[in-house]
């Protein structure tokens, strides 16, 4: 074959910015990048304090020209919201989140600016209870079809017959390994643990999350996932303490460690495994076969929501299976609506990452209210990650 | 007379006013919350319940390994800045060329522009397994793993804290009166000794200046243990950022939050104190 021309010439512009986005989403994780850095919170705060948000008022009638959203990196085809903007005039400022303790603590304080956010299945019974989210309006989400949802992913939503949140889309919490590192096979958490302490001692990463990696270490055990039994955390708490001098690091930021090659196993969302296979191809993505954490990703609109016309437009805009699939196209995690899997591609949905087994999925447990606001965990993490 | 008094002292009010209003909204008010936060209870969803118990004050042995962390990091980051520091300082005031003096100080302040973040994600990048290793790896050093160390959190707080170190001490070596250093070298003095008992004692108010600066600031660090340390290290800044936003327990770390503080004026008065003795009579500028 003959050399092209275009052999040795410095690199293109468009494979330049190719690589750069490659580079941006490997640099943010879901749920810790902004949560350590405040600086999800301090977007909201300024957006607010320099008025760029709209005033309940102004918005009474009309969709306004702004709204904002919180959710989390990584999760959307900013397509999405240009599209909208051009549909309705209206902007869409994103704020993006490092964990749902975050963006709790940031609507409990009062005055976040949101009119829509994405909160997991286990937070929305907390925020009914606390009174910060609305109930769903149904009316104004004609895009959304209740009887096309897996029930199975979206029964967290509703509580006691009414609608809090619809689903955006679910996905599981497995372990991200890279093959050529560590050749050997492995398909449970007690593989994990155990390979943590050998032959990837100082390679391996856990999440900076109480709710996943206290989990994965009870499930060594057996224990569930979300067990609040004091001598079964103690047991965890154990095997986290041993683990701890081996590992790489504690940090829900693990696509960079685990692209650099730094890290080669870890902890590992759904979407960010899927985003690490599809750009280095040796990063398998596997689930633990004691089971392990499933979740879903919710939609809801706070209840001071300051533009709560364009938090609805958004959302049903959101539902629409057209507008849905190029988001799943975009952040790699599974769809709930049986309309959006109709139009994903062959290719996706044979994917064993995003669509995993149902032998596989069959043991998960989804994360409960009580194993995130349990103040005894809360404490076990601190003391983990103190040692 | 007496209108004019009057006057003056209403002009002295006003021009005061602006300053005073800033110091009461933005430190005494949030500080004041903090206070009163500390002696409540976390509310069962987590956040802050009013109450009057001092049982977050006698929970602090919990977080005793995060004070013992960053009461041992802090100094020793502070001394490692130091180190760096002086012979910097020491080129810029009394050997670079005059002309180049500015140029060069500049070079120092402007990464301070960008954000600490950004300087330390940056690091994470060089340290990280395509910088310096993937280089390394070209003549037969492999597998060699330089982030998540703690030579690179030392790194991190040496490179992110310089300037604050640098410009106390060539303050203080640049007004240094060049007649001392001759003296000294009139009456028989080796280079070495007059460095020992001249330059160096007197510019320890700015060594002082910077040590504390430097000290105060790492007691409340936090991005840089979990950068580039991988967040094995807790730090009081960390736990404060995981009490707040993690479990919610607004009064436990309001309550770690105050002993920080004062912590931090032990430290600020000690350093003040030290500073004093050593440099005998000479009156210390903190900047």
């Amino acid at each position: 074959m003959p050399k092209s021309y275009r052999d040795g010439l410095p690199i293109s512009p468009e494979k330049f910015v190719d690589q750069l986005m490659r580079l941006k989403r490997g640099s943010i994780s879901r749920r810790d990048f902004l949560g350590i850095t405040g600086l999800g919170v301090a977007t909201a705060v300024m957006a607010r304090e320099l008025g760029i948000m709209p005033t309940p008022a102004f918005a009474a009638e009309s969709l306004g020209d702004r709204m904002s959203i919180a959710t989390w990196p990584n999760y959307h085809d900013p397509q999405t919201f240009e599209n909208f903007k051009a549909e309705t005039g209206v902007a869409v400022e994103v704020n993006v989140f490092g964990s749902n303790e975050e963006m709790l603590a940031k609507l409990q304080a009062g005055g976040s600016g949101w009119s829509l956010f994405v909160p997991t299945n286990y937070t929305i019974s907390t925020y009914k209870k606390l009174g910060i989210i609305e109930a769903l309006d149904m009316a104004k989400l004609d895009n959304f079809d209740g009887s096309q949802e897996d029930a199975r992913f979206t029964a967290e939503g509703t509580i006691d017959g009414t609608i809090y949140a619809v689903p955006k889309n679910w996905g599981t919490t497995g372990i991200a390994i890279n093959t050529k590192k560590l050749a050997k096979p492995m398909t449970s958490w007690k593989e994990f643990w155990d390979t943590a302490m050998a032959e990837g001692d100082g390679r391996t990463m856990v999440h900076d999350y109480q709710l996943t990696t206290i989990g994965n270490a009870l499930k060594y055990y057996g224990y569930s996932f979300n067990s609040l039994k004091q001598d079964e955390l103690a047991k965890a708490e154990e095997l986290l303490l041993k683990v701890k001098p081996h590992l790489f690091a504690v940090s829900s930021d693990y696509q960079p460690g685990m692209r650099a090659g730094d890290a080669w196993m870890t902890m590992c969302w759904t979407n960010d495994g899927a985003q690490l296979y599809r750009d280095i191809p040796e990063i398998a993505y596997v689930l633990g076969k004691e089971g392990g954490e499933i979740w879903t990703d919710f939609y809801a609109i706070p209840k001071d929501a300051p533009n709560k016309p364009a938090g609805y437009a958004l959302l049903n805009y959101l539902m629409n299976p057209k507008v849905a699939v190029k988001e799943h196209l975009a952040n790699g995690a599974p769809s709930t609506d049986a309309r959006v899997n109709a139009l994903l591609p062959k290719e996706v949905l044979d994917n064993p990452i995003l669509y995993p087994a149902a032998d596989l999925l069959k043991p998960l447990e989804f994360g409960a209210a009580a194993t995130l606001t349990d103040p005894g965990r809360a404490e076990l993490m601190a003391r983990f990650k103190s040692a | 007379m007496r209108g004019s008094l009057v006057h003056k002292n209403l002009l002295t009010a006003l021009l005061l006013a602006p300053a005073t209003l800033w110091l009461v909204v933005f430190l005494v008010l949030p500080f004041v919350a903090i206070a009163i936060f500390s002696v409540g209870e976390r509310a069962p969803e987590g956040g802050y319940q009013a109450a009057l118990t001092f049982a977050q004050y006698a929970n602090l042995p919990a977080r005793a390994t995060a004070f013992w962390n960053t009461m041992v990091l802090a100094p020793i980051g502070a001394l490692a800045c130091l180190l760096v520091a002086y012979p910097v300082a020491y080129y810029l005031a009394l050997r670079a060329p005059q002309r180049w003096r500015l140029i060069l100080l500049a070079l120092i302040v402007i990464p301070f522009w960008t954000s600490l973040l950004m300087r330390t994600y940056a690091w994470m990048y060089i340290l990280g397994g395509r910088g310096i290793p993937a280089l390394l790896a070209y003549v037969g050093i492999e597998d060699l793993r330089l982030i998540n160390t703690p030579g690179a959190v030392l790194l991190g707080i040496v490179y992110g804290y310089l300037p604050l170190m640098i410009l106390p001490i060539y303050v203080s070596l640049e007004r240094l009166d060049r007649r001392l250093l001759e003296a000294s070298a009139d009456l028989g003095a080796a280079p070495l000794s007059t460095f020992i008992g001249v330059t160096l004692r007197l510019s320890l108010p700015g060594v002082m200046t910077g040590f504390s600066l430097v000290m105060i600031l790492l007691l409340g660090e936090y991005l840089i243990p979990t950068l580039l340390g991988g967040g094995k290290v807790f730090f009081i800044g960390n736990a404060l950022v995981d009490l707040f936003l993690q479990s919610r327990n607004w009064p436990f770390g309001s309550a770690i939050a105050i002993t920080l503080v004062l912590v931090s004026v032990v430290v600020l008065i000690a350093a003040n104190r030290i500073s004093t003795r050593l440099s005998g009579a000479r009156r210390v500028d903190l900047i």
